[in-house]
């Protein structure tokens, strides 16, 4: 099997797993699930640090767009993860009393 | 000798692993409001800990360009996260959504401009790189468009003009026709035409991100939201074809996952197809047509009134609407759930999945004010609770709760599940005046004989009722 077609495995299994996951979370937490997975896309990050990384710097095309990926992706992950944080403190259950 | 040589490729990938299960656990979490935040946590540990794997890829020669960013990023998204307001979530969400899209973009454009130097390249290469540059530029644009419309900078109402249609097919056609192009172009070895052509793919999305968000209105942006959500995921997918990378291929996957599922649910909730919803222009007419306008008379009631009734009441039902948002209300809304908790009367909300302007909208917010999590009920877990309660109180709602829906087959939202609020006792409609909802479409209810109307600003007129209820009890 060639390495293209192993990554289509690996696409499609997700798939299926994402569909399972995300089935099981209720429409009250929809809003920081929004924002928790907003997060998580900002896994590109990993891809922007290594074109960021690059050598070349600041005075090159791939350095600047490195810059903006990496600033880009940042904002897309601390934005996720400290709002959803904000706002999943607040869901609380009151004690019958 | 160097550490970097510790971090072979396979090492990388094993602790993207860890990365990528500590996201699924994450998410798993998020299926209660208990393990929840813990789940954010994790999630946001396998953050970090692919970020610092990866900092030590030997691809990576220098630091500077990348501190920079990543503390530049850093300051913005943290100040961002910690301003905003909890009525203003649905257009952070848009905005985040955006810039997600936009660095899968810049990612897959610097791609593009590296990999020209070890031509010819893998077709299939070009093809994920294509598709990056065009998924990523759209939900950026679209994202960017739709925080606009949420922010009511621009008019929330769909904006339509002659040849809409026409002119996103066109720019489709032209998108797929250029990308064929520019693959085309590449395999001839035709470089500097490619790059060309390159900049012009990235303007006709960036274009047409613009034209399929504008026509949407804002009742509908539950669906564009969730939607944008799924493609800011599947951007990271394409990524992760760019780069072959395979935890990225997996993380954007999940992401584009949840973000259809949630769309599907909103599409359900108001019955239209989603292309209904992308290309319909759903409440552009202000007569809404739709047969005969219902017919009887309205009664009003003043928050005193209203007050004494609810005095009585032993269960009493209150439905959120955008309304709440708009108005601030959900404060004081607590404040009156606790008073008539207090007087001991049962009170639980019933929450329509696209009650506001996204998925669970209603819930974060009553959940800043400190409403307890477990008397919010779903539409289907509330909805034959109605004909045993003796008082409904609607905020800011209207679409989801006409009974036109059941009943009117003329009706442009006939089909769609709506709460059955008219089997209550009373019911009590907060609005500011008389003019329709957002869908533009008159509402039975306010004629239905057990409806009372408590016209003025939602805030105000909870406070009316509040003041009431301890007038009473002095």
């Amino acid at each position: 099997m060639s390495e293209l077609m192993l990554t289509f495995y690996v696409f499609i299994i997700a798939t299926f797993l994402g569909f399972e996951v995300i089935s099981k979370v209720p429409p009250t937490l929809h809003t920081p699930l929004m924002s928790g997975s907003n997060a998580i896309s900002g896994a590109t990050i990993l891809g922007a640090l290594v074109v960021a990384g690059h050598g070349e710097g600041w005075t090159s095309l791939t350095g600047i767009l490195g810059f903006l990926a990496v600033v880009f992706a940042t904002i897309n992950v601390f934005g996720g993860y400290v709002v959803t944080d904000r706002m999943l403190q607040m869901f609380k259950r009151k004690k019958q009393d | 000798m160097d550490i970097k040589s510790y971090f072979t490729p396979d090492v990388i990938g094993a602790v993207y692993l860890i990365a990528v299960i500590l996201f699924v656990v994450g998410l798993k979490q998020l299926s209660h409001p208990r393990t929840a935040r813990n789940g954010n946590l994790l999630s946001s540990l396998g953050m970090l800990i692919g970020v610092v794997a990866t900092l030590f890829d030997k691809e990576i020669l220098r630091y500077d360009v990348i501190i920079a960013g990543i503390l530049l990023g850093a300051v913005i998204g943290t100040w961002l996260a910690k301003t905003v307001q909890m009525t203003g979530m649905p257009q952070m969400v848009a905005l985040l959504n955006g810039f997600g899209g936009l660095a899968s973009f810049v990612v897959a454009t610097s791609e593009f401009y590296s990999r020209q130097t070890q031509f010819p390249g893998d077709l299939f290469n070009y093809v994920t790189v294509v598709l990056s540059i065009i998924i990523g530029m759209i939900t950026f644009s679209g994202s960017l468009i739709a925080a606009l419309k949420l922010q009511e900078v621009i008019d929330g109402k769909p904006i339509l003009f002659f040849g809409q249609k026409m002119l996103n097919a066109l720019l489709g056609i032209g998108a797929i026709v250029l990308s064929v192009t520019i693959i085309l172009n590449i395999q001839n070895g035709e470089l500097a035409n490619a790059e060309m052509m390159f900049l012009g793919l990235g303007g006709l999305a960036f274009v047409l991100g613009i034209t399929l968000v504008i026509p949407i209105g804002g009742a509908d942006m539950p669906v564009v939201v969730s939607l944008l959500n799924s493609y800011s995921g599947i951007a990271v997918a394409m990524t992760g074809f760019v780069l072959g990378n395979s935890a990225l291929i997996v993380v954007g996957t999940l992401v584009g996952a949840s973000g259809i599922i949630l769309t599907m649910i909103m599409t359900k909730a108001m019955n239209r197809s989603l292309l209904n919803v992308l290309f319909g222009g759903f409440g552009a007419t202000v007569s809404g047509g739709g047969g005969p306008a219902p017919t009887g008379t309205i009664k009003s009631a003043s928050p005193e009134e209203a007050g004494m009734i609810l005095d009585t009441a032993e269960s009493v039902i209150i439905v959120p609407g955008y309304g709440m948002a708009v108005s601030q209300a959900q404060h004081v809304v607590k404040k009156l759930t606790e008073y008539l908790q207090k007087k001991g009367k049962t009170v639980s909300f019933a929450i329509h999945p696209v009650a506001g302007r996204m998925p669970g909208h209603m819930n974060v917010l009553l959940a800043e004010a400190g409403v307890s999590y477990d008397i919010l009920y779903d539409m289907d877990q509330i909805n034959d609770q109605f004909s045993n309660t003796d008082a409904v109180i609607i905020i800011g709602a209207n679409d989801v709760v006409n009974p036109a829906a059941k009943t009117n087959p003329q009706s442009p939202i006939y089909g769609m599940p709506v709460l059955n609020v008219e089997e209550a006792r009373t019911v009590f409609m907060l609005k500011r005046s008389m003019n329709p909802g957002f869908a533009g479409i008159d509402n039975e209810l306010f004629y239905k004989n057990n409806t009372l109307m408590v016209f003025g600003d939602a805030k105000k007129t909870v406070e009316g009722f509040l003041q009431s209820l301890e007038e009473l009890d002095k």
